[in-house]
């Protein structure tokens, strides 16, 4: 039971990271139809930007206050993300518009492949690991030995995603910006007729889509504290998975299924073999898509002439 | 990495827009500088106790910016100005060929090729003598061809059929894992073993293929990406079967009619009293896997003229037309997948017997993402250009491995090969940009009305995935 309970923070804590990378996957499949297949690699490039303005603030201005070094962190993190992945949808995705159905996932992996290598020339190849940036923990059940613990980091995590994610519901629910995403997603053509500026729509949506992948790269910073240029790959397959699973282009389905991958994940490797937990959610992935294409919260696509 | 921000739209043609055109400049120094700052302006390095320190890279970081905004300068002064002004003339129809190159080219170049590609060892011995010889042949030779004939492989189920696949490289790990482990085992040899992986490839395209078959486009590809992927980690971890991570070595070789290429006294040497030399099974290798391509490309070429060929292209144009002709379109599906895989199964068994070493490190979505670019590059469905974009691509990497001059240029420490995949995955979004349709734009159509010609690869549809 303890076990159980530790696990299922853990799960959460993975499933708040997928879940916001998710976000990034459904948002711009809804509203372009297309996979965003660098989208993994945009994470991972968000969070050595993370790693390097973290190591500026502490080591070269010497800021103590780790609750202002993290806040200054999210903040240049998701700024530099985000003009990253405006740059791409400019100069890889924008012009494609209008060309065979195949050419965006082509380009993006083009773009993937373009965007860990240019971490792996600049930064090198080797593991980059920092020092825990947040200590200590509490206990909160405590059993025959077995302590099961919540740590601060954790906390932090599931309050920060917390927070940005109400934040982003009501940018998107409540604002003329999110009225305008929510119409290009309906129909381009038309929203265009009325008046939305649809290759700016898009271009914003692209922006939030890297600043909620840069706020998912300073948590994996934050929890795991090692990284390398190719750790865009998988963690982006698994947000892949958490949103089809969640039903692609439903926001709150992208969130329910990044918390469901991460705990698959943490409790396949918890209980059944930590060796195959990326089959596991690999195999998620493929399950789902020939099962349940349209996820748990997504409507069927129908097939036309 | 350049920004088109304004000279998309209207770009003033006839004179040169001074003013609009440094707006466009400094905006895009300005992106490039804001998107090469924390990464190209700080470097994170271990230092000697082991923590993570900070330097910086100012010349570099400053010496980039100004590199792009020049380059954008040049560009909008000369290539953007003459586009524009291509553009503004009217658009005369299409001036009668008098002299058809493309026709010339397409009856003389297949021979041609072929006759080349037959000779290639041959002048390689006598231009570089039987030392030098090796790394040509088994470098440009052999790398090529194995790359050219799991492009042609992938172009069946891609081009042909429509259907993206991007686990293709799980069929080239079945063969290669089939080859080393039977003949390790069973001590078969590798004429028994090379159908044999084929078939057992093929076993696994369908039945991979069977649970996919209702997907279509960007799930299918991700499917097939999480299939490749899965094999790729049962691999890693099946530790007793494939010995994980450090692979499988000591893999028998191919023999000439069972005659071992060896120094030994019934080696391939001795028994033609010739004198001991690497070069011969190199040489017989790339005779192998040259049969093994022209195999594929002389199948696929049949194969386009019988029911089932012309069933894969009828599904790519109008899967639902095809299925309201009373065309199976699961069958059709799944013959296209085991056709792919058995290819590749073929190529992975002659991977594993070429290489004598096999590890899951070669079979990573890399490599897969390094096929399918080759067949799209090419053109998808054009044999030809499926071969010529492997050449360029295969052939490139390896010249980007063998050139020294770079190496004056930027000092000893510059290694041109890890700049390869960053070439490799800016040619994808550029080609996309600017020839998506590959570098052969033709196509031969298989059915035809009154004449055989060739058609604008426009005219093709890519399939729904």
């Amino acid at each position: 039971m303890d076990y159980f309970v530790q696990q299922l923070i853990n799960g959460i804590t993975l499933g708040s990271i997928y879940g916001l990378i998710a976000i990034g996957y459904t948002m711009v499949y809804g509203i372009i139809g297309m996979v965003n297949f660098a989208h993994g690699d945009v994470f991972m490039v968000s969070a050595f930007i993370a790693l390097i303005a973290f190591l500026i603030l502490t080591t070269w201005l010497g800021i103590t206050s780790i609750a202002l070094a993290l806040f200054i962190v999210l903040l240049v993190s998701m700024l530099f993300t985000a003009l990253v992945n405006w740059t791409i949808e400019r100069v890889a995705y924008r012009p494609l518009r209008g060309s065979f159905r195949l050419a965006p996932l082509i380009s993006a992996i083009g773009m993937s492949i373009f965007l860990s290598n240019f971490v792996q020339v600049t930064q090198g190849p080797r593991n980059k690991s920092v020092p825990p940036m947040v200590r200590g923990d509490f206990t909160l059940l405590s059993s025959g030995g077995f302590n099961v613990a919540l740590s601060y980091k954790q906390l932090i995590i599931w309050g920060v995603t917390a927070a940005l994610l109400a934040v982003f519901w009501y940018l998107v629910a409540r604002t003329p910006l999110g009225r305008n995403m929510r119409a290009c997603e309906q129909d381009q053509k038309m929203a265009a007729l009325v008046g939305v500026d649809v290759d700016r729509t898009v271009a914003m949506t692209f922006v939030i889509a890297a600043a909620l992948a840069a706020i998912a790269g300073t948590m994996y910073l934050m929890n795991y504290g090692v990284l390398s240029f190719s750790d865009g790959f998988i963690p982006g397959v698994k947000a892949f998975t958490a949103a089809v699973l969640g039903g692609i282009g439903s926001l709150p389905g992208a969130v329910v299924g990044g918390l469901l991958v991460g705990l698959i994940e943490t409790l396949w490797s918890g209980y059944v073999s930590i060796d195959y937990k990326d089959v596991a959610a690999f195999s998620v992935l493929a399950i789902t898509l020939i099962f349940l294409p349209q996820g748990l919260f997504g409507r069927p696509d129908v097939e036309k002439v | 990495m350049s920004v088109s921000s304004h000279s998309d739209g209207a770009a003033p043609a006839r004179r040169f827009d001074a003013v609009h055109a440094l707006k466009d400049v400094g905006f895009t120094t300005l992106i490039a500088f804001g998107l090469l700052l924390p990464l190209v302006g700080f470097l994170t390095v271990t230092d000697v106790r082991n923590d993570l320190i900070l330097q910086t890279r100012f010349p570099l970081l400053f010496a980039l910016t100004a590199s792009i905004g020049i380059s954008r300068l040049v560009y909008l002064m000369s290539v953007s100005r003459w586009l524009a002004l291509r553009a503004e003339r009217p658009v005369v129809a299409a001036r009668p060929a008098r002299f058809d190159w493309s026709a010339i080219a397409a009856r003389w170049f297949i021979p041609f090729a072929i006759g080349f590609v037959i000779a290639y060892p041959v002048i390689v011995l006598l231009v570089k003598g039987r030392e030098g010889a090796v790394t040509w042949v088994d470098n440009f030779g052999i790398q090529i061809l194995i790359y050219v004939m799991l492009g042609w492989g992938l172009n069946i189920v891609v081009g042909l059929a429509g259907l993206l696949d991007l686990g293709y490289v799980a069929f080239y790990a079945v063969g290669a894992y089939s080859y080393a482990l039977l003949a390790k085992t069973f001590g078969l040899s590798f004429w028994i073993l090379l159908p044999l992986a084929g078939c057992l490839a093929s076993f696994w395209g369908l039945l991979l293929g069977f649970p996919v078959l209702r997907l279509r486009g960007d799930y299918l590809a991700i499917v097939t990406l999480a299939f490749g992927e899965i094999i790729r980690m049962v691999l890693i971890n099946w530790v007793d079967l494939t010995n994980g991570y450090a692979g499988i070595s000591t893999i028998p070789r191919p023999t000439f009619f069972s005659i071992p290429f060896n120094a030994n006294d019934d080696g391939f040497a001795a028994r033609f009293g010739l004198e001991f030399f690497p070069i011969y099974r190199t040489v017989f290798l790339y005779y192998v896997i040259l049969a093994l391509a022209l195999l594929t490309a002389f199948v696929t070429v049949r194969l386009r003229r019988l029911p089932v060929g012309r069933a894969w292209e009828a599904l790519r144009e109008d899967e639902i037309a095809c299925r309201s002709l009373g065309i199976n379109t699961t069958n059709t599906k799944l013959t296209a997948f085991a056709m792919g895989a058995m290819f590749a199964g073929f190529a992975g068994s002659f991977f594993a017997a070429r290489q004598g070493f096999i590890s899951p490190e070669s079979f990573t979505f890399l490599e897969s993402a390094t096929i399918l670019a080759i067949v799209v590059l090419g053109g998808m469905g054009s044999q030809i250009g499926v071969a010529i974009a492997a050449i360029v691509m295969i052939g490139g990497t390896e010249i980007l491995r063998q050139i020294d001059f770079l190496k004056q240029i930027f000092g000893q420490d510059f290694d041109p090969t890890q700049y390869r995949m960053l070439l490799f995955g800016l040619g994808m979004v550029l080609m996309m940009r600017w020839r998506p349709r590959g570098l052969i734009t033709r196509r031969a159509p298989s059915v035809f009305l009154k004449e055989r010609k060739s058609i604008a690869g426009d005219l093709v549809k890519q399939g729904h995935g």
